[in-house]
């Protein structure tokens, strides 16, 4: 039966504007809204093709807006694709968000079974894995009373529980793994693999490419909408790792920068050099520089400058104050005596103030990459943030 | 479009469906006329739980609950009472003008809210739309239908009001099911469009209030259809609520003739805007997580 499979083939535009101010517009000039805007649309996914076979699990990464969501709401039918078609054999269960269609209102008891109904279980099925659900959640004391009492720890491990315990033989999950403690996460991501042992196939978003590298054997990049790289996972997560390193994207976002009086135009790593200028191999002294354009003269400037890694989460930040800058290309360098951060991908953002008003901010493309030795526990759930050598000694010193 | 299908994908095609799976084709939206019921009879449990959802809601987060319910259409029968009854002493059709406004009140209260949560049902229940696939067309029938269960204990404390004035209905209370049946089309008729509007544009919420204030004085409520001129009673019937609130006087009550002619207008109005509603709404189906 090595046939079965999901057949894709299609691609996706649809209009970006929010439609709400049209009958402003309307007013204005009534004719513009029998008028196809042209300009506003774009293609969020396009000429996408690809098949998933039956039991695969297939990972899907990109940056964000790189039309890995919008692919998997094509999937879930949760909105239609403007070309092209996909075929999809078999029950489709999607998991965008945790906690879907759960009201504050009703008792664990009562969003179990809406929850459930919602992501497409039966009544007779939900009744079925009630307990289930519930001791998966660690919730049996609580399961009357109404989710508003609950705190967000528990809110998060019900919504999972039940959205765990669906059992399509297609699930679309996006990025939902990415909460609750860690313990609670790898109960989630077992619970995942059984479901992917069992036969059933299942696409994953992610950004967390560890999960990526645990739990897939097939991932498919995704850039700018449209398919990049498919293939063995180790190959994929690696090429998107340098390319994420790479400058060759630099600023893809286009920014108008004819108005500013400053802009930022690259990154790199001056010291250690020769590591390539974006990633960081060891955990000596590091010289990072920015270059920032400067178009007009800026007085009493603040320069901000702030570290984050791949969850958004703030590593570091700091600002300079009193500056002031004349016309011209300048180099700001930053002199760290050693980045200990856990290996992965992290981003800079940086930023120019005059007067308190933001005169320029950005989010430094492409990403710092640390790819230093780890120094931390063997096991996933001792590493923390930060990654420091460190030297243990035992002495006696009564005996 | 479509491309060749070799004869190998076609076989495995086949022994896909023979062994239970169902095969969901994903396209562009094509046509303006497919409603896919057979896919609504399918999530007919996710409807239930909707409105199941929607009640337990209401009256858990209400303080008096179910005497909110009494109370509401039984004031409201009292203040028309008092100014269209005793003071601008309306014609009431022969009845005492209790009788004759609670009659109407009742199935009108359930109208007029269910418009209202009908309109609002898929701009509520957006963060559910965009996360999770299912027939929109759930979201606006199960509003329609959780307004039922106010509605029905308003019925029953409509009927004891009845009884207690010395009427007793006979074979004629036999039509009250359909005179409901009548109403929930009419907030369907109304509700799908309005729903799909709201969706597209916020502003429709604002329209629902005086939507209902104009729909009441269009509508047999406080005074009797008899006051509207012979030949204008067919424009009239128009409003399909002229038929439904005519017919519930006369089911209960027993006095007066059936609506004849205001009812067939009623209907064949409620079948055309059901109709069109439906299309309306299945043109917004396809985009409306992209827009709401």
């Amino acid at each position: 039966m090595d046939a079965l499979g999901k057949e894709y083939r299609r691609g996706l535009g649809r209009p970006s504007g929010l439609l709400r101010d049209t009958l402003a517009k309307a007013m204005r000039s009534p004719a513009s809204l029998f008028r196809r805007e042209l300009t506003e649309k774009f293609w969020a996914l396009r000429n996408m093709s690809l098949e998933v076979k039956e039991g695969e699990v297939l990972g899907l990464i990109g940056r964000n807006g790189s039309g890995k969501t919008t692919l998997l709401k094509i999937l879930s039918r949760i909105t239609r694709p403007t070309e092209g078609w996909a075929e999809i054999h078999g029950r489709v269960g999607s998991l965008l968000e945790v906690g879907t269609g759960f009201h504050p209102e009703l008792t664990g008891r009562e969003n179990t079974y809406l929850s459930g109904a919602i992501l497409g279980m039966g009544k007779q099925e939900i009744t079925r894995k009630f307990d289930e659900i519930v001791a998966f959640a660690e919730l049996e004391e609580f399961i009357n009373t109404p989710v508003k009492h609950y705190s967000s720890g528990m809110y998060v491990r019900l919504a999972f529980a039940v959205a765990a315990h669906l059992e399509p033989e297609i699930l679309l999950v996006d990025e939902v793994l990415a909460v609750g403690d860690i313990k609670f996460q790898r109960k989630c991501l077992g619970k995942m693999g059984d479901v992917a042992r069992a036969g059933r196939t299942i696409i994953l978003v992610s950004h967390q490419l560890n999960q990526i590298r645990r739990l897939c054997r097939r991932v498919a990049w995704v850039d700018s909408g449209s398919l990049r790289q498919l293939g063995p996972t180790h190959e994929v997560v690696s090429s998107y790792e340098s390319s994420m390193s790479s400058p060759e994207q630099t600023d893809s976002l286009g920014r108008d920068s004819s108005s500013l009086k400053a802009r930022f135009t690259h990154w790199e790593i001056v010291v250690p050099s020769g590591d390539g200028e974006h990633t960081l191999t060891s955990h000596s002294s590091v010289k990072i520089r920015f270059q920032l354009d400067v178009r007009k003269h800026i007085r009493n400037a603040q320069q901000g400058i702030a570290l984050f890694n791949v969850e958004r989460q703030l590593i570091w930040a700091t600002a300079a104050q009193d500056i002031s800058f004349d016309p011209g290309i300048h180099h700001l360098d930053y002199d760290f005596p050693s980045l200990p951060l856990r290996p992965g991908v992290y981003s800079w953002q940086v930023s120019v103030w005059e007067h308190e008003v933001q005169v320029e901010l950005w989010d430094a493309v492409p990403d710092l990459i640390i790819a230093a030795p780890n120094y931390q526990h063997w096991r996933d759930e001792w590493n923390g943030v930060l990654n420091i050598p460190s030297s243990f000694s035992i002495s006696l010193t009564k005996g | 479009m479509a491309p060749a299908t070799s004869n190998s994908t076609v076989a495995a095609h086949l022994a896909r469906q023979s062994a239970g799976y169902s095969t969901i084709r994903i396209q562009p939206p094509r046509g303006w006329f497919n409603l896919r019921l057979k896919e609504l009879w399918d999530y007919r449990e996710l409807l239930y739980f909707f409105v199941w959802r929607d009640v337990k809601i209401r009256y858990k987060q209400t303080l008096i609950g179910v005497v909110w319910v009494v109370l509401q259409p039984l004031l409201t029968m009292l203040v028309a009472t008092l100014f269209f009854g005793k003071l601008a002493k309306l014609p009431s059709q022969g009845l005492p003008y209790p009788v004759f406004s609670f009659a109407a009140v009742v199935p009108w209260a359930y109208f007029s809210t269910a418009v209202l949560n009908t309109t609002n049902v898929v701009v509520e229940n957006q963060r559910v739309i965009t996360k999770v696939y299912f027939p929109r067309l759930i979201l606006p029938i199960s509003a329609a239908l959780s307004g039922l269960v106010d509605f029905s204990i308003g019925f029953v404390v409509l009927l004891i009001f009845v009884l207690s004035y010395g009427f007793r209905p006979g074979w004629t209370i036999l039509f009250i099911p359909l005179f409901l049946v009548l109403s929930i089309l009419t907030v369907l008729g109304v509700g799908l469009w309005l729903s799909a509007l709201n969706a597209l544009y916020r502003d429709v919420r604002y329209l629902i209030p005086f939507l209902i204030q104009f729909w009441t004085l269009a509508s047999p409520v406080y005074y009797s259809s008899s006051m509207v001129p012979d030949r204008y009673r067919w424009l009239y019937g128009l409003n399909p609520m002229a038929g439904v609130i005519d017919g519930f006087r006369w089911a209960l009550t027993g006095t007066g003739h059936p609506p004849a002619a205001i009812l067939y207008a009623s209907v064949a109005m409620v079948c055309m805007a059901v109709f069109g509603g439906l299309i309306f709404f299945n043109l917004m189906e396809s985009t409306v997580a992209d827009r709401v």
